[in-house]
């Protein structure tokens, strides 16, 4: 009896924003958890011997011992357990997709009620962000036998990679091409998703660790990496992220209207076009809005155009819903707010007007095949089946290629045929000896979280690598 | 924040900055750009490097007013301090020996013009510099063009010296009148880079122009300075900002710099409302900012 009331797979659902209030506002949908409901969830995990959750966890996070540091009521305790591992707790809590990841493992999964991993974590960043009163801030070791270490970028994996390295007592430096740190952080991923102040204030943890922070420079431009190594840098780390947007490659794509992904979203995020004209930055939005693609990226357009205000956003995508790349919550999300998919369609051309805008585009319909070497069904083209639609904006959400500017401009590094750097991915070490790489400049888009376990990875082995050095 | 050092009103509306940015000026060349920032809800935009000095650590732009953005700029005095400036952007210039070399500049394009003159000349080339004025009242930097060109010819609109009303006019004469050039390069007004191309292109003389379409990062990562060069998309950011001016789709460039006309006039309209909301404490914002 007393086992069986002990698996409560009841999750406490997260409070979140309504839809069709939501649907208009940049404000954080999910609200989080208060302290009653955090304490609920926590006390349902049962503590197991051997966890499955921490091996889920691409930095190690000690998951139970932070649950149970809540359940006993020592809020401090759970902010230094996970910050011992997570230097990004508050964004982490928000955008890693747990579902495969930490809850995947969690044992209570099997049995349909993993713990709230995420939103636990997210409880625990942001009680930590309000009581700055009552958390130490730890300190760097600066100085402290400490080499120089440069790091290019200042994403999740860069981010990690710094705050690692400053506890370990180096002396680091990053280098950020944009105006505000943070990376895809800031440009890329929504307000609404992920607060900018979270951001910023994770940011300043990791600078309160004694990292310097150099924005508006881009590297292989204002100086170059070999630049770098000769300056007074012992080693460099690589995250300056994808870069260059991938467009759909067919006739009228350059027509006004047409927003690649990372524009559309840079504007919004970045330059916070939605608050045009009070902010200098415009963005065209009109009626009806067609986003290409049904990665994240795609659902954070598509959302982002209805809160611009939008009548009718379609979500365009040549398979069906099966294959969507999206998170599964992420794509709920889009659905509820009212974001119409349209599947198994592709387009082939853009129409433009006379000024040169984008006014309509020819779509065509798809039908699945035989599954392709991705392994999902290869979608073939229904011969006759081309209509025409009318559009407002144009946005191909497809991903991003690996950004030249670094590649051209360093001697030795070696690339894959896709472009990445070559590297290795339990060290992160490239062909260039005191270069590293990781997040997406070495494995091309992914989460994150897995850009962050890479600046960790890289980390622990540029402070062995340095240490062995003497 | 990046102070400026000097401000200078060149002729009407075409304002000089003098920036504080060593680390840029150590490495700047001919042919590159920054991105600007003014402040804190400003928008990225590019300027042209009209100079540099790598011991004083300084930089230099000449630009238009244009809207919001160049008027908030024009609007700095020295010792002020523009918020963002990121560069050297681009790839720089590729300068040979060609031999004869026409540099055709109009308006903001003087500066770049006079910087690329100074490498070409190293190089051993033979440089005619063709200035395009409207009229003597924005007439600037002649000296300095004269002192870097091995030849100099200037172009009033108003025909008011010599009989060509245009730089492109004398470009054709030139080559007509069967004199050699073996690279044309051009700065400043699209229209002059559109006209001296149809002069040259007849001479099969390569005519490489510098573009200057919207942009927003600079660095690559968004397509918003996407041109359209021999077929080919190119970001003007990263893959230019030079090309082949005989191969550029003029249509395109043209239509991508006027797609937000309508905005960039509403902005430059309130901008006067923003100043005075600022002297009377008037908050109320124009209606199109209450999304949030």
């Amino acid at each position: 009896m007393a086992e069986k009331s002990k698996l409560n797979l009841n999750r406490v659902p997260i409070p979140k924003q309504p839809p069709e209030v939501r649907r208009r506002n940049f404000n954080e949908v999910a609200l989080g958890y208060s302290y009653e409901q955090a304490l609920e969830e926590a006390n349902r995990c049962i503590a197991c011997k051997k966890p499955g959750c921490k091996d889920g966890c691409p930095v190690n996070v000690d998951i139970p011992e932070f649950i149970e540091a809540m359940k006993a009521g020592d809020m401090p305790e759970a902010v230094r357990i996970l910050k011992s591992k997570n230097s990004l707790p508050g964004i982490c809590g928000r955008v890693c997709p747990q579902e495969t990841q930490c809850e995947m493992t969690c044992n209570l999964a099997k049995k349909g009620g993993p713990i709230a991993i995420g939103r636990l974590e997210r409880y625990v960043a942001d009680w930590e962000r309000e009581h700055p009163e009552i958390t130490e801030k730890q300190k760097g070791n600066i100085n402290c036998n400490g080499r120089n270490v440069a790091i290019v970028g200042s994403g999740p994996a860069g981010l990690t990679c710094a705050a690692d390295l400053a506890k370990m007592g180096h002396r680091v430096t990053i280098f950020e091409a944009l105006h505000v740190a943070g990376g895809v952080l800031m440009y890329g991923i929504p307000e609404f998703r992920l607060p900018k102040v979270i951001v910023q204030g994770e940011v300043n943890y990791v600078k309160s660790l004694g990292v310097e922070i150099k924005l508006n420079h881009v590297i292989g431009k204002i100086a170059t990496v070999d630049e770098l190594l000769e300056n007074g840098f012992d080693a460099v780390f690589l995250a300056p992220g994808a870069g260059a947007p991938i467009f759909l490659n067919i006739p009228g794509e350059n027509l006004s209207g047409i927003y690649s992904a990372n524009e559309f979203l840079t504007r919004i995020n970045l330059m916070k076009a939605y608050r045009f004209p009070e902010y200098d930055t415009p963005i065209q939005i009109g009626k009806r809005v067609a986003v290409f693609g049904a990665g994240n990226v795609a659902m954070d357009a598509s959302r982002c155009a209805l809160r611009l205000g939008a009548e009718e956003v379609y979500i365009i995508y040549r398979r069906s819903k099966a294959e969507m790349p999206a998170r599964l919550e992420e794509r709920e999300n889009a659905e509820e707010e009212g974001v119409i998919l349209k599947l198994l369609t592709n387009p082939s051309r853009f129409i433009g007007d006379e000024k040169g805008r984008v006014k309509a585009v020819e779509l065509y319909e798809m039908a699945l095949g035989e599954p392709d070497e991705s392994g999902r069904p290869r979608p073939i083209r229904k011969p006759g089946s081309e209509f025409i639609m009318e559009i407002d904006i144009a946005i191909p959400a497809l991903g991003t290629r690996p950004n030249p500017v670094i590649p051209s401009t360093t001697k030795g590094l070696e690339l894959t045929k896709w472009g990445t750097v070559l590297t290795d991915e339990a060290t992160g070490r490239t062909s260039k000896e005191r270069v590293w790489c990781g997040g997406d400049m070495a494995t091309g888009a992914a989460t994150v979280i897995s850009a962050m376990g890479a600046g960790r990875r890289a980390a622990t082995d540029i402070d062995g690598w340095l240490k062995n050095r003497g | 924040m990046y102070r400026i050092i000097k401000r200078e009103l060149l002729v009407p509306n075409t304002i000089y900055l003098k920036v504080e940015a060593p680390e840029i000026a150590r490495k700047a060349k001919a042919g590159q750009f920054v991105i600007l920032r003014v402040d804190e809800v400003g928008e990225r935009f590019p300027l042209s490097l009209a100079g540099w000095d790598k011991h004083e650590g300084t930089i230099e732009v000449v630009f238009l007013i244009m809207g919001k953005s160049t008027m908030k700029l024009s609007s700095l005095c020295q010792g002020d301090c523009i918020m963002d400036v990121v560069g050297p952007l681009g790839k720089p210039t590729e300068v040979e020996a060609y031999g004869n070399v026409l540099l055709v500049c109009s308006t903001f394009g003087v500066g770049p013009a006079i910087v690329l003159a100074k490498p070409l000349r190293e190089k051993g080339n033979k440089v005619i510099s063709v200035m395009e004025v409207k009229d003597k009242t924005y007439l600037f930097w002649e000296d300095r063009l004269r002192s870097v060109s091995s030849e100099t010819h200037i172009v009033f609109g108003d025909g008011s010296c010599g009989k060509h009303r245009l730089a492109s006019q004398f470009v054709r004469e030139y080559l007509e009148t069967g004199n050699k050039a073996d690279r044309v390069f051009v700065f400043g007004r699209v229209f002059t880079m559109i006209e001296c191309c149809k002069a040259t292109k007849p001479f099969g003389v390569k005519t490489i122009v510098a573009l200057t379409p919207i942009m927003v990062d600079g660095t690559g990562m968004c397509g918003c300075c996407r041109v359209a060069v021999g077929g080919e998309t190119k970001f003007t950011c990263v893959d230019g900002p030079e090309f082949d001016g005989h191969l550029v789709d003029w249509e395109l460039l043209i239509k991508r710099k006027r797609a937000y006309l309508k905005e960039e006039a509403q902005a430059f309209d309130l901008y006067q409302p923003d100043n005075l909301r600022q002297l009377t404490g008037l908050s109320k914002l124009p209606e199109r900012a209450s999304v949030v």
